[in-house]
């Protein structure tokens, strides 16, 4: 199953300068039932997006018109909790297509990488420029180049590099998956069974 | 300076270094890693083996989707064993599940179990429970092993000196159809606890204390190695509860060296090795502990004597407090992190700078697989005995599995509980996460054994305080937030 491939993204971008976002927060539990992996975008971020009696809450920002785009810029420790992999779907489902923080859990960016959802781990400084560029002008773009690894404020910076996986950036430059690369060498863990068994 | 949400721990009085040198002897986390690499993608991950792989229906169906999109099979079913915990009710198990989503989503687990071969303790089962109840329990999880599931609790499994971890649902499909996982090796972290404990704590107290020092991030990218004699004094259930909550420190896992408690604990069980298997077994498992001159990217030091009973005031398991001091004042918070602390008092409407003693209580919740094993039944009831619940507080105390439920009746445990006002319900995850109907309802306040205090965790709305279950026991007689060592 070939993930989306990941070269290039222009964007504006929808800030969320909150830290130690979970993904309980991401997407609650009760929401969990499902045995698909479609749909989950309707409830990202549920509880804080929608009251109650389901009306959209207007002071949440993904009810405010002024912000859209496909990047997440978050607070730092982005996806902290549970391993649910719901989380990045409901990420991806509603859109997005990279997320921007200072630190990120574990699960969480190995779940979004699996699903062609780009992390991108900036500086504490890179992180809040970016928040008061967006704050000041809510129609700021963001330009993040995989190949490079480089993730640029438009029009003219700052820019900063970003770490990721030799092997996980080719897997999303061409839209590769892991089972795939697995599968492929099952003669080697076959033979790695026999020697252990 | 508490923050609750730090990452920072070179700020501790803390010892910390590098490991740069290659002659040095093994972690134990290295010992078994090593073992189990089939090979190395180049410049990428590890190609990992994995010796045990539990799934629950909440996230497997997806994989097991997978498997049949691309049409192959489970690669070793014998390895795997699944377990329906996270979306059944504690009450009326006998019955058909209500909710039609979650009976449709068990009925799924069960449909995918026989079409692949895997072995399936559903509802009912004598055997189910908990997943991270039941390997243990059942003598399936053993030392030196390397162990996956889908939730991120798998760290449980490292109190057996093994390497368990949580992971997405696409690993899950990875490990279905390969047995094996991508991984990048994690760096290793060894975190000790030395002295005696007070009185009136436990091994909640600890990791609860741990992770209020080094912050949910402060183990993020590490595997966490738990040692020193407070650690070697536990039990098995007590150390299961401190690598539980390793994934609140951000850790990819925890673990614990074997040792004869270990031994002990597994012996005899269902699926442990038996005769010359067993005597073979442990000759290997006694390999297994960290060389004396194994170098850890970084070590932290605790005194066990610093720990009291410890309860959390804010929204992650970071905010915690000895149960005598009084939550942080705005300007004791790091700056970076105060809009996130304000945001949590007001959730908890809490002020900061309160004692938590005497808060009220509306809800106790004694189980998860933190905490809802038989010997947290035992602190809680023999806590209890003798004594009466509160009438304003609502208790729901939920065995982590059939066999836990099962050993409570024999021990005559139900019978106290019952005779103090409390009821025992049926085996499951339940207010833990609240997929099921036991939710906290909207700002409520409940002393919670389990191991996240997120906002919504315990339902929408609800407001959760982490303890350990004599301090949830206090709670429960008391009503209100209350030091358990007044009544040792
Ligand atoms: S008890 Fe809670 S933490 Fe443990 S497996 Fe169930 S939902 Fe996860």
């Amino acid at each position: 199953m070939p993930i989306d491939k990941f070269v290039k993204l222009q964007s504006t971008c929808v800030p969320l300068p909150i830290e130690n976002v979970d993904t309980d927060q991401i997407i609650p539990a009760r929401f969990l039932k499902a045995t698909t992996r479609e749909g989950f975008g309707d409830n990202l971020f549920a509880d804080w997006r929608y009251d109650k009696s389901g009306k959209p809450r207007e002071d949440f920002v993904l009810n405010d018109p002024k912000y859209s785009g496909k990047v997440l810029v978050a607070g730092q420790n982005f996806g902290s909790g549970s391993s649910r992999e719901h989380a990045a779907w409901a990420l991806a489902g509603y859109g997005f297509k990279a997320v921007v923080s200072s630190f990120f859990a574990d699960i969480f960016k190995n779940n979004s990488l699996n699903n062609g959802l780009l992390p991108v781990q900036v500086s504490k400084e890179f992180l809040e420029t970016l928040f008061n560029a967006i704050e000041k002008d809510p129609a700021t773009k963001v330009e993040i180049d995989l190949e490079n690894q480089k993730i640029t404020i438009l029009p003219d910076g700052p820019s900063e590099s970003f770490d990721i996986n030799p092997y996980k950036k080719k897997c999303l430059l061409n839209g590769f998956d892991d089972i795939d690369y697995l599968l492929n060498i099952s003669d080697h863990i076959e033979a790695w069974e026999k020697e252990h068994a | 300076m508490h923050s609750g949400a730090v990452y920072n721990a070179e700020e501790n009085n803390l010892v910390t270094f590098k490991n740069d040198n290659t002659l040095a002897g093994k972690t134990l986390f290295e010992k078994i890693w090593d073992k189990h690499v089939v090979t190395k993608v180049d410049g990428g991950p590890g190609v990992l083996y994995i010796d045990r792989h539990f799934v629950h229906e909440v996230t497997s169906p997806q994989a097991f989707a997978g498997l049949r999109n691309r049409g192959i099979k489970v690669r070793r079913p014998e390895k795997t064993v699944a377990t329906a915990d996270h979306n059944i009710p504690t009450l009326g198990q006998d019955q058909p599940i209500r909710d039609e989503l979650s009976r449709f989503q068990v009925n799924k687990l069960a449909e995918n179990c026989r079409e692949f071969g895997v072995s399936l303790f559903g509802l009912n089962h004598p055997w189910n429970g908990i997943v991270h109840v039941i390997g243990p329990e059942l003598g399936i999880t053993r030392p030196g092993m390397t162990i996956v599931c889908g939730d991120s609790h798998t760290s449980t499994h490292g109190a057996f000196g093994s390497i368990a971890f949580g992971i997405g649902t696409s690993e899950v499909e990875m490990v279905l159809a390969t047995q094996t996982l991508l991984q990048n090796k994690p760096k290793t972290m060894r975190i000790n606890i030395e002295g005696d404990l007070g009185k009136g704590v436990m091994s909640k107290d600890i990791v609860l204390y741990i992770i209020s020092q080094i912050g949910t991030g402060g183990a993020t990218g590490y595997f966490v190695e738990f040692a020193g004699s407070a650690i070697r004094s536990l039990s098995m259930e007590a150390r299961m509860t401190i690598c539980n909550m390793s994934i609140e420190m951000g850790a990819r896992g925890g673990m614990i060296a074997p040792d004869e408690t270990t031994f002990e604990y597994v012996k005899g069980r269902e699926f442990a090795p038996k005769g010359t298997e067993w005597d073979k077994a442990v000759e290997e498992w006694r390999q297994l502990p960290s060389d004396p001159d194994a170098e850890f990217d970084k070590e932290l030091t605790f005194d066990a004597a610093d720990i009291e009973p410890m309860i959390t005031y804010g929204t992650n398991p970071g905010m915690g407090i000895g149960i005598s001091k009084r939550i942080p004042k705005m300007e004791e918070i790091e700056k970076s992190t105060q809009a996130t602390f304000k945001k949590s008092m007001q959730y908890m409407d809490f002020q900061p700078g309160d004692s938590m003693i005497g808060k009220k209580v509306d809800y106790v919740f004694l189980g998860s697989c933190t905490n809802g094993r038989i010997e947290d039944l035992r602190a809680f009831a023999s806590f209890v005995k003798g004594k009466k619940k509160a009438e304003n507080v609502t208790v729901w105390i939920v065995p982590g599995s059939h066999q836990v439920e099962a050993q409570a009746e024999k021990e005559g445990i139900r019978q106290i509980l019952e005779e103090a006002g409390f009821e025992m319900r049926q085996p499951g995850c339940s207010a833990c996460l609240a997929m099921n109907d036991d939710k906290i309802p909207e700002g409520n306040y409940a002393v919670s054994t389990s191991n996240r205090n997120f906002e919504g965790r315990q339902g929408p709305g609800a407001r959760t305080m982490l303890a350990s279950p004599i301090t949830a026991a206090a709670a429960a007689i008391t009503g209100k937030i209350t030091d358990p060592r007044d009544f040792l």
